[in-house]
């Protein structure tokens, strides 16, 4: 048996300058890994779609035409105002599917067998967020397809339109951060699916779809410091979609805490996501 | 350059209250197949998890590949492969995309990365089936995929938790074959088993480990001949022949012959082994007993390990 004649010297990486683009190469082929995941099996990347798309059509159709946000009757305008609700919870939720990736992959080893290669030690961390966060890119795409073949459409300018999805992935960009700190935490699969659990109330006790006005006021706390729900007001506003506002601070200033809450929820959860992946063989 | 390939030194990992490793020593001859042998929880993984970086080590020293497994762990990884308990290949990407998005991790170029999955799927009897996904694989597919793997870049040492846990019988034979072929190249492998026939199989030297503890270091015959004495076996054709089978067995024999009637078998304990069976064999002649067998039996690994370790593996 032969070892082949291929140059098995792995590179150096003994200055800083090769340290640093070994490290980028790392990144760039663990997000490779996870195009050729898509493009191997588009039927999951579907059915990950098929939670928001199903809620659109249920939020729309079904509990859409009881409601009346806009004053003008049941069901008038109530596209408008579900939709930026329905992205924002889109990438509220979605980062539950990291955290279960991560997950799996320690189960199964995987995360051991990277470990113990000479890798850069961010490169699962980072590249895991960077892959994700494209994928969620992907994911906002066609939910916004579906949205105008439904009939929604944005107001605002192209550039208003943009910013509002950049918020988006903003939101979302940073939720991974939590995902991957919980995929590493908890112990396998079975405890990531009961995360969502967790994950839904996050979502739902927002502006999402319901204005926090018309919950019991102990809970108009909570959905008007939620994250999402700044995200949720201010992308209405950038669309020109109607806006139930009310006077809370996040409220008011709905773009600035739909930019300081995910650069605050990086700031913490991207360290210690990092850190608990350095610190799985304590 | 040393003989010895890892060579560790009061290894102790606790966990919580539990002691994982204690005082755990290990030294392992460039170019052999070391197995770690013990049952369930006495600390195999432990030590192959602080030997390959994973896992840090509360005391002591681990020498592996010429680089400390704490201070130089970046250099360690560049010399070892790692095949888990469990097959950690991504199941969504082809065999081929298995191995050269490792190579890749690994730091080999694009174009080195394809040319080494290619040599490796040959060498693991895996050209075949480069573009299909393991999940489709068969177990001992599955693990040679694994292995190869672990050998990209041709490690010093290659660490193997349990390789075959898990596999059918066939599995487990290719997964054997594949194994016995990696010293070849120069590679040492570090193997952790609780099964004794696959230890005695692929190794040159046992660790017994029990308790966290390198119990016994020796090569699998040494490891039998600790039973002591070999034993002289008569088996019988009808249960009359027991008692004067009996009778010969207990002249030549060092202590009292067992007997199990279920099998119509005597055997004990001799002393010069051949001077037993010729005298045995010239005793039953005379009388003219008849009997369907009669022969020397060394003990099992599995007798040498239950005396060394005192209790019955998983």
């Amino acid at each position: 048996m032969t070892h082949g004649t291929t140059p098995l010297k792995p590179a150096t990486d003994d200055t800083v300058g090769h340290r640093i683009r070994w490290t980028l190469s790392d990144y760039r082929v663990v997000v490779g890994q996870e195009f050729a995941h898509l493009l191997r099996q588009p039927a999951n990347f579907a059915w990950q779609l098929g939670f928001p798309v199903v809620m659109v059509l249920l939020f729309v159709y079904v509990f859409g035409s009881a409601m009346d946000v806009t004053g003008q009757g049941a069901g008038v305008g109530y596209i408008g105002y579900a939709m930026p609700g329905l992205f924002a919870m889109t990438m509220a939720f979605g980062f539950m599917n990291t955290a279960f990736a991560v997950a799996d992959m320690k189960e199964k080893g995987f995360i051991d067998r990277v470990r113990s290669m000479p890798m850069a030690s961010s490169a699962i961390v980072v590249g895991r967020n960077l892959a994700d966060t494209i994928h969620a890119a992907v994911d906002l795409a066609v939910l916004a397809v579906i949205a105008l073949l439904i009939g929604w459409s944005s107001d605002g300018t192209a550039l208003e339109t943009l910013a509002a999805f950049a918020l988006l992935l903003w939101l979302r960009f940073s939720l991974i951060w939590v995902g991957i700190w919980l995929g590493l935490l908890v112990k396998g699969t079975e405890q990531a699916g009961n995360l969502f659990a967790l994950a839904f109330p996050f979502g739902m006790i927002s502006s999402v779809f319901t204005p926090p006005e018309l919950m019991p006021s102990w809970l108009q706390p909570v959905a008007e410091w939620n994250p999402v729900s700044a995200t949720a007001t201010s992308i209405r506003e950038l669309f020109g979609n109607p806006v139930p506002i009310g006077d809370a601070w996040p409220e008011v200033h709905a773009l600035a805490a739909a930019i300081i809450w995910p650069l605050v929820i990086t700031a913490v959860f991207l360290p210690l996501g990092v850190r608990r992946f350095r610190n799985l063989g304590r | 350059m040393s003989s010895s390939v890892i060579e560790a030194h009061g290894l102790t990992r606790r966990f919580g209250e539990t002691v994982a490793l204690d005082d755990f020593d290990l030294e392992v001859a460039r170019g052999s197949v070391h197995g770690l042998l013990g049952p369930n929880g006495a600390g195999k993984t432990t030590a192959v998890r602080i030997l390959t970086t994973l896992q840090r080590l509360h005391t002591g020293t681990a020498i592996v590949a010429g680089h400390d497994v704490v201070r130089e762990a970046r250099q360690v990884r560049r010399r070892i492969g790692l095949t888990g308990q469990q097959t950690a290949v991504d199941d969504l990407l082809s065999a081929r995309q298995n191995l050269v998005y490792f190579g890749r991790l690994f730091r080999l170029g694009k174009a080195d990365a394809r040319k080494r999955a290619d040599e490796l799927l040959a060498q693991f009897g895996l050209a075949g089936s480069a573009h299909r996904v393991p999940k489709k694989f068969s177990g001992g597919m599955r693990r040679r995929l694994d292995l190869a793997a672990s050998m990209i870049l041709a490690p010093d040492v290659l660490f193997l938790d349990e390789p075959t846990t898990g596999l059918d019988p066939a599995g487990r034979r290719e997964v054997w074959e594949a194994i016995a072929g990696l010293t070849a190249g120069g590679t040492t492998v570090l193997l952790t088993t609780h099964y004794l026939d696959e230890a005695d199989r692929l190794c040159d030297r046992i660790s017994v480990v029990d308790h966290g503890r390198n119990v016994v270091d020796d090569t699998p015959d040494g490891l039998k001949r600790r039973m002591g004495a070999e034993r002289l076996e008569v088996m019988a054709t009808a249960p009359e022949a027991l008692e004067p089978i009996t009778a010969v067995v207990a002249s030549v024999a060092t202590g009292e012959p067992s007997v199990e009637p279920g099998t119509l078998t005597v055997s004990a304990f001799v002393h010069d082994p051949v001077d037993a069976l010729v005298t045995a064999a010239a005793a039953i002649r005379e009388q003219r007993l008849e009997v369907a067998d009669l022969g020397l039996r060394r003990p099992t690994l599995d007798e040498a390990f239950l005396e060394l370790v005192g209790r019955e593996t998983a």
